[in-house]
């Protein structure tokens, strides 16, 4: 193996790489001195073909490779991922173009390329201490792209909330990680599985489940380990929310539901009804039900649309979590389901804000009145994200949903024994049906304020919110188009 | 050729979105002639349909393998009745909205897309792709009341999106279980209507299920005590919503109840029969009673819904051949109906006087103002009240005669609702257009009402003559009907026959 190999495997990643330099060269050299408008354009072009070009290479390669124990592990599932990945980051640099939040254009598109890569890393490793690292990697890019409005003072704050948060489960993480080498003896995680086999519930491992727990809830935005989210989405520049709600969702929770059904096969436990065993699938169902719960009615009293959508975001986490604790084939592809398809129609959802925020000065609810007569296309697509989020058919969200709860009730299909969880979950998704229509009501149903002008949408991020509501709409009524690849 | 219904629908749609903003007349065009062309497409595919007794598959193409669920368009005689109905309910209801000046081009395009959605509900034989419908026409009601309706609309409208919203989410509590059951029990996964409806679910697994789904979708048919999004969301709504949500809407959920909740768990049906046909006697005589005391005329109509849909939930309940099939023609008649008092209240009396109060109506002597409104109402009311030679007759009739088998008392006391029925038309008659009460001379008010207009005498004439001919020739429909429930091969043979097969 000499080192050739290696960058041909990690191909798409590297080509990021150098994309990432020539954005930040061409902006420090080449466009000195011109409009912030052109930088951003110039610079979005080129990292658009750099993500298109690494998506190719991804797409068009079909081995299966496993670089050293599993620090790099390359088959036809993590490429898809990095795909959709790269997809995602496609779609926010779109959205950013309009953005007025900074004047250091290559800095920022060249951070959001660098969290991508942590990402692609994350989801292609099956070693813990890789994991750790391209988690930190993404991570520390998206602290600084949540600051990254320096005008702003709650954009300084959300940061240091979220960096003094995630820091903090950082630690956790690798305090859980640590225990489970010093159990197992490995960092590799069908490995560590191999080693903690028969050993039982040893409460070491309890301790070491627990803050693994911790450590990914933080990521996902999980209650309790939420309390960062809202600030960070209301705070942040919107379309860096708007990539920490989608891109590094996908991620997280990919790697996460790794580590739990390889990494801690043997002491799943169980969560289902009258039927509980300690293990780590009681921690996740008390994690998940929170989140569903707490997420969706803390969501219907929040004023700013950013903030609804963060609380919502917590929410989603909950059903999501439900597919990671299902822990079947059918809900691990249920949970992929759900997770892409719900990072498109956030990046949707989050693109029109920052439209309707550059137009009308803010994100609060009340700034959406009338816009289906200010920006008819728009709020056409507008529609669609929030009815997906909702889950009405036929749009993404509701197949998604409909996957992955089935397949949660399937995972004990002769008691029923996780019904419990999916009741819990298809009761909430009523309640928050009620604050997408909020938003709705303002746009389609109540009036903009007296002569107040069309809005003019950016020609680049208007065809990224059509193409996103049609991603959403054709994921619905044709999910085998994704189902295939997961 | 059915499911064209469906498609010439969302087309009017797409069209309608791509007219120029402002112009209203050019919508309402396009409007009508989608609807008619629908509704053409619906009496031709019903004529046609050699036998009525069978399910006719349209289009049957995989949509969802690993789930099972398929692309199912199909028809039987209780669907083409229903269809025929949304065809009729479409064309009268553009008839009677050819006012509204107010951001026409929308209106229409969300009518259309309830419309599309109604059909597709009717012609679904796959589980999933019913319920994807059934959803489907939540936003358009939502926004059709809240936009443009009237008296506290964003509050009727929320209220009812909500109440179909966790209606419908109870329902996907009780598929997702039943679809898992099934799996486990047959090795492959299937939401196909006609093959779950040949499964025998547990005993113990129907007890608890059947009363989810069945209230799910009653909730949306006004089941009692769950009926409380009807009165207000039928006054809110604009005319030709209420229209729709008395004349297809709350059909939708009796449809659901008798085509999913009965026919996949026939056990659960048998063991809460007589909480059901309880509750359903409780709405004709709630219903009717309150119906009685209103001061507001639309509150009238919309709690004579409720007592009216309490007939086909109790012919629900009653489970045998005559009850269902009296059911099925109700959900026909009473959305011919109450379409027509609707019309009458929303669009010839409230849209001319502005006010529905009948203080304020008892002082404007409408029965010579507006004689043809008088006059549709006393026929409508007529038809109401269910005396023969209009359909409700008939359907009224078969469903007590049903029932008279199964509950004595409940039948008596429906008959009971009958009468107070008899009343509060009269009531509403008597103070809304023919009362006897000195006019004071006012002289802010005398300028005279806009007379009725010719598309309102159309939409008019075409539901008295639907209610007229079902009521003298009920057999065009109940040969399409009876021969569904009839069939030994039918999926509502295990309903009827009883007892486990």
């Amino acid at each position: 193996m000499n080192y050739f190999q290696i960058i041909q495997l990690a191909a798409p990643e590297t080509i990021v790489v150098v994309t990432v330099l020539a954005v930040l060269a061409m902006d420090l050299i080449a466009l000195r001195g011109r409009s912030v408008e052109q930088r951003f354009n110039a610079g979005a072009l080129v990292s658009i073909i750099g993500c298109l070009l690494a998506a190719l290479v991804a797409m068009a390669r079909h081995e299966s490779f496993n670089l050293m124990n599993g620090l790099l592990v390359v088959d036809p599932q993590t490429d898809f991922l990095k795909v959709v990945l790269l997809i995602l980051t496609i779609f926010t640099v779109l959205i950013s173009v309009s953005g007025k939040f900074t004047e250091h254009v290559g800095e920022y598109l060249s951070l959001v390329l660098l969290a991508t890569i942590g990402l692609m890393f994350l989801v292609s490793s099956e070693d813990i201490l890789m994991i750790f690292i391209s988690l930190e990697m993404a991570s520390l890019s998206l602290y600084i792209l949540t600051a990254f409005n320096k005008r702003n003072a709650r954009s300084s704050e959300a940061a240091l909330k979220y960096f003094l948060f995630g820091g903090m489960s950082a630690a956790f993480l690798l305090f859980g990680l640590s225990l489970i080498y010093g159990l197992s003896g490995s960092t590799n995680l069908s490995e560590i599985a191999t080693g903690l086999a028969g050993k039982g519930l040893d409460p070491l491992l309890l301790v070491a489940i627990v803050t693994t727990v911790i450590g990914f809830g933080f990521k996902v935005a999980a209650v309790p380990f939420h309390l960062w989210a809202p600030d960070a989405y209301e705070g942040a520049p919107t379309p860096s929310a708007a990539f920490i709600a989608s891109g590094s969702k996908v991620a997280s929770f990919f790697i996460l539901a790794k580590i739990m059904t390889f990494g801690f096969a043997g002491v799943e436990g169980s969560a289902v009804w009258h039927g509980y065993v300690s293990g780590w699938m009681p921690v996740i169902a008390i994690v998940a039900a929170l989140s569903m719960v707490l997420g969706n009615l803390t969501a219907i009293v929040q004023t700013s649309v950013k903030r609804l959508l963060a609380y919502s975001a917590i929410a989603h986490a909950g059903y999501m979590l439900l597919g990671v604790l299902a822990n079947t084939p059918a809900s691990l592809s249920g949970l992929l389901f759900y997770v892409i398809t719900y990072a498109l129609t956030v990046l949707g959802a989050f693109g029109v804000v920052t439209v309707v925020e550059a137009a009308t000065g803010g994100d609060a609810i009340r700034n959406f009145a009338g816009l289906s007569r200010r920006a008819p296309l728009m709020s056409l697509c507008l529609l669609v994200f929030l009815l997906s989020l909702g889950g009405i058919p036929p749009l993404a969200g509701f197949i998604g949903k409909f996957f992955l709860f089935s397949a949660v009730v399937g995972a004990d299909a002769d008691h029923l024994g996780l019904l419990w969880l999916v009741i819990l979950a298809i009761v909430m998704s009523a309640v928050s049906f009620y604050y997408y229509l909020q938003v709705l009501k303002q746009a389609y149903v109540l009036d903009a304020a007296a002569g107040a002008p069309d809005i003019k949408v950016p020609p680049a991020t208007l065809f990224a919110l059509v193409l996103l509501a049609l991603l959403v709409i054709l994921l619905g009524c044709a999910p085998g188009l994704l189902t295939q690849f997961l | 050729m059915l499911a064209w219904t469906i498609y010439i629908s969302f087309i009017g749609v797409l069209v309608l979105m791509l007219l120029p903003r402002d112009d209203a007349r050019a919508a309402r065009i396009v409007a009508l002639l989608t609807a008619i062309a629908s509704c053409v497409v619906a009496f031709v595919g019903a004529i046609q349909q050699a036998n009525p007794g069978e399910v006719t598959t349209i289009v049957k193409v995989p949509w969802i393998p690993s789930i099972g669920a398929s692309y199912y368009l199909a028809a039987d005689g209780i669907s083409l009745v229903l269809v025929v109905l949304t065809g009729l309910a479409a064309v009268t209801g553009i008839l009677f909205s050819w006012n509204i000046e107010k951001r026409t081009k929308e209106f229409f395009a969300f009518y259309l897309a309830l419309i599309g959605g109604v059909y597709g509900v009717f012609l679904s034989f796959d589980v999933l792709l019913l319920f994807v419908f059934y959803e489907l026409t939540i936003i358009p009601k939502y926004f059709l009341i809240a936009r443009w309706g009237s008296t506290r609309k964003e509050y009727g409208a929320m209220k009812l999106a909500l109440y179909s919203f966790v209606g419908s989410h109870l329902v996907l509590i009780g598929l997702i279980a039943a679809w898992v059951v099934a799996r486990a029990q047959t090795g492959h996964a299937s939401l196909d209507l006609l093959e779950l409806s040949k499964i025998s679910f547990p005993l113990g697994f129907q007890h608890w299920v059947f009363p989810l789904v069945f209230i799910g979708f009653g909730i949306l048919a006004g089941l009692w005590p769950f009926h409380t999004w009807a009165p207000t969301g039928h006054v809110a709504a604009p005319t030709a919503g209420s229209m729709l949500l008395a004349g297809v809407v709350m059909k939708l959920g009796a449809y659901g109840c008798l085509r999913v909740a009965m026919v996949l768990f026939p056990e659960g049906v048998r063991m809460w029969q007589n909480e059901i046909a309880l509750l359903a006697v409780i709405g004709i005589v709630y219903g009717a009673g309150v119906a009685l005391v209103q001061k507001d005329f639309k509150f009238v109509i919309g709690y004579s819904s409720v007592s009216h849909m309490g007939f086909v939930l109790l012919g629900l309940a009653t489970l045998n051949s005559i009850g269902l099939s009296g059911a099925v023609l109700q959900m026909f008649s009473h959305g011919i109906i109450a379409g027509l008092l609707f019309a009458v209240v929303g669009r010839m009396v409230y849209d001319r006087t502005h006010t529905r109060d009948f203080n304020d109506l008892q002082t404007m002597q409408l029965g010579k103002l507006l004689p043809f409104a008088g006059v549709t109402f006393v026929l409508a009311g007529v038809a109401s009240m269910g005396l023969p030679g209009f359909s409700g007759f008939v359907a009224e009739l078969q469903v007590l005669m049903g029932a008279w088998q199964v509950f004595p008392k409940s039948t008596i006391l429906a008959g009971v609702g009958i009468v107070v029925g008899v009343a509060y038309i009269l009531r509403a008659w008597q103070k809304a257009f023919y009362s006897d009460a000195v006019v004071p001379a006012k002289s802010g008010h005398d300028h005279p009402l806009e007379p009725i207009s010719m598309p309102e005498r159309i939409g008019a004439v075409i539901l008295l003559a639907a209610t007229l001919v079902i009521g003298i020739f009920p057999g065009l429909l109940l040969n399409w009907i009876q021969p569904c429930l009839n069939s030994p091969l039918s999926m509502f043979a295990r309903l009827l026959n009883g007892g486990p097969q």
